[in-house]
């Protein structure tokens, strides 16, 4: 694993292991909050800067932490980056986070913050665990700001907030239902291993 | 042996940090997320009572020790004068508890505005019109604190909404039954907003 360039580290994120497509985890968040764009946005966000911040401490504490209580330190490192997140949020952008509502603290037992500490960060450098949390933090990002727009648009005729179509389009409110999410997850799944290899 | 009291001092030094770092967060975050807190979740109605007003209520709030109770009054500055307060008070509806806004002019005690704060679980399309109805709202201007305020068929002021006399009585109970602890706490309340006059 080691062979690969540092560029590569980061970009691997944004295609190759793009969460949650690539890996299909996290799907609880992203079916949850991508009702629109701007949700999907801030959870990409805010899971971002959790995944760099724990990637970062789990690599630091990588030869010092037991591997027989690497799990519970990993869980006590993301949960403190969530609530800094959470009361952050609260204090700045208090709108979005009534939306988000529980799915920010559920970012304590999101599978790729808690995937990549265990399967990468305590394995690797600080350097390459950086850049691996901004690529994969990067790509959900993009992941839950597409997903979020396709349902926004044909589910309310908005994008972030703004109406797109006149008084005459008919909403598909399908879209931004539950069930909604799951169709369009799995058709985007679909459009993206018709173009990746293998 | 070794092993687990190496366990125990990382896990335990890891906590301790953690803990240390989020208090601190807190303590930062403390006074902003109170703002945004009052801002969304009792700054509609705050604001719509206070409306022309020159300053910004939900900034200019004072607290009041009520025997064991602690009372937010929110004042507004009217021409350079702070001679408006409002407060919540509870009130009981149709579906449970309600908060009530109140807001009273300091200098004639006369009510200059009504609004509905949560907890509100009163019936769609009836009593939940107490929020937007606003016959039913503007008839509370101008009425006296210091005498019961009663619906019109009671003999009083207020135009009741139809359909919904419980929610409409229980609005009017509010606001007598505050104008107790506000005479009692009037004093006070003056010497301190007399801080805000511009």
């Amino acid at each position: 694993m080691s062979e690969t360039s540092l560029v590569q580290e980061f970009t691997k994120g944004l295609w190759k292991e793009i969460p949650p497509f690539r890996l299909v985890l996290g799907l609880c968040p992203t079916l949850a909050v991508t009702k629109a764009f701007d949700t999907g946005f801030g959870m990409g966000l805010a899971l971002t800067f959790v995944l760099v911040c724990s990637n970062i401490l789990v690599s630091l504490g990588r030869k010092i932490i037991p591997s027989k209580v690497r799990v519970p330190c990993f869980i006590i490192i993301i949960a403190t980056f969530v609530v800094i997140v959470e009361l952050v949020m609260q204090a700045y952008t208090y709108s979005l986070f009534l939306r988000l509502g529980i799915f920010i603290p559920l970012i304590v037992v999101n599978c790729i913050v808690l995937g990549r500490a265990e399967a990468f960060a305590s394995k690797q450098g600080i350097g390459r665990s950086i850049l691996d949390g901004f690529g994969m933090g990067l790509g959900f990002t993009i992941s839950l700001s597409v997903l979020g727009s396709i349902r926004e648009i044909f589910g309310a005729g908005k994008w972030a907030g703004m109406e797109l179509f006149g008084a005459s389009f008919q909403p598909f409110t399908f879209m931004v239902e539950a069930p909604g999410a799951f169709v369009c997850l799995g058709l985007m799944l679909g459009i993206m291993n018709l173009f990746g290899k293998e | 042996m070794r092993d687990i009291i190496r366990m125990i001092v990382v896990l335990a030094v890891l906590g301790a940090l953690s803990g240390g770092g989020l208090a601190f967060v807190k303590k930062n975050t403390e006074e902003k997320i109170e703002y945004q807190v009052l801002k969304f979740v009792k700054g509609p109605a705050i604001l719509e009572i206070m409306a022309g007003c020159s300053n910004d209520p939900i900034v200019d709030r004072i607290k009041i020790k009520d025997g064991e109770i602690e009372r937010d009054f929110y004042v507004g500055v009217f021409n350079g004068k702070p001679n408006a307060v409002a407060y919540e008070t509870m009130g009981k509806g149709f579906g449970g508890p309600m908060g009530v806004m109140v807001g009273v002019n300091l200098d004639t005690d006369e009510l200059i505005g009504m609004g509905v704060t949560s907890p509100f679980a009163e019936t769609p399309g009836l009593g939940a019109r107490a929020k937007t109805e606003e016959s039913f709202k503007n008839s509370f201007k101008g009425l006296s604190i210091n005498k019961p305020v009663k619906v019109k068929t009671e003999g009083g002021g207020v135009d009741a909404i139809s359909g919904a006399t419980i929610t409409s009585k229980g609005v009017c109970a509010a606001v007598t039954g505050s104008s107790e602890f506000y005479n009692k706490l009037k004093p006070q309340i003056i010497e301190k907003a007399a801080a805000f006059a511009k």
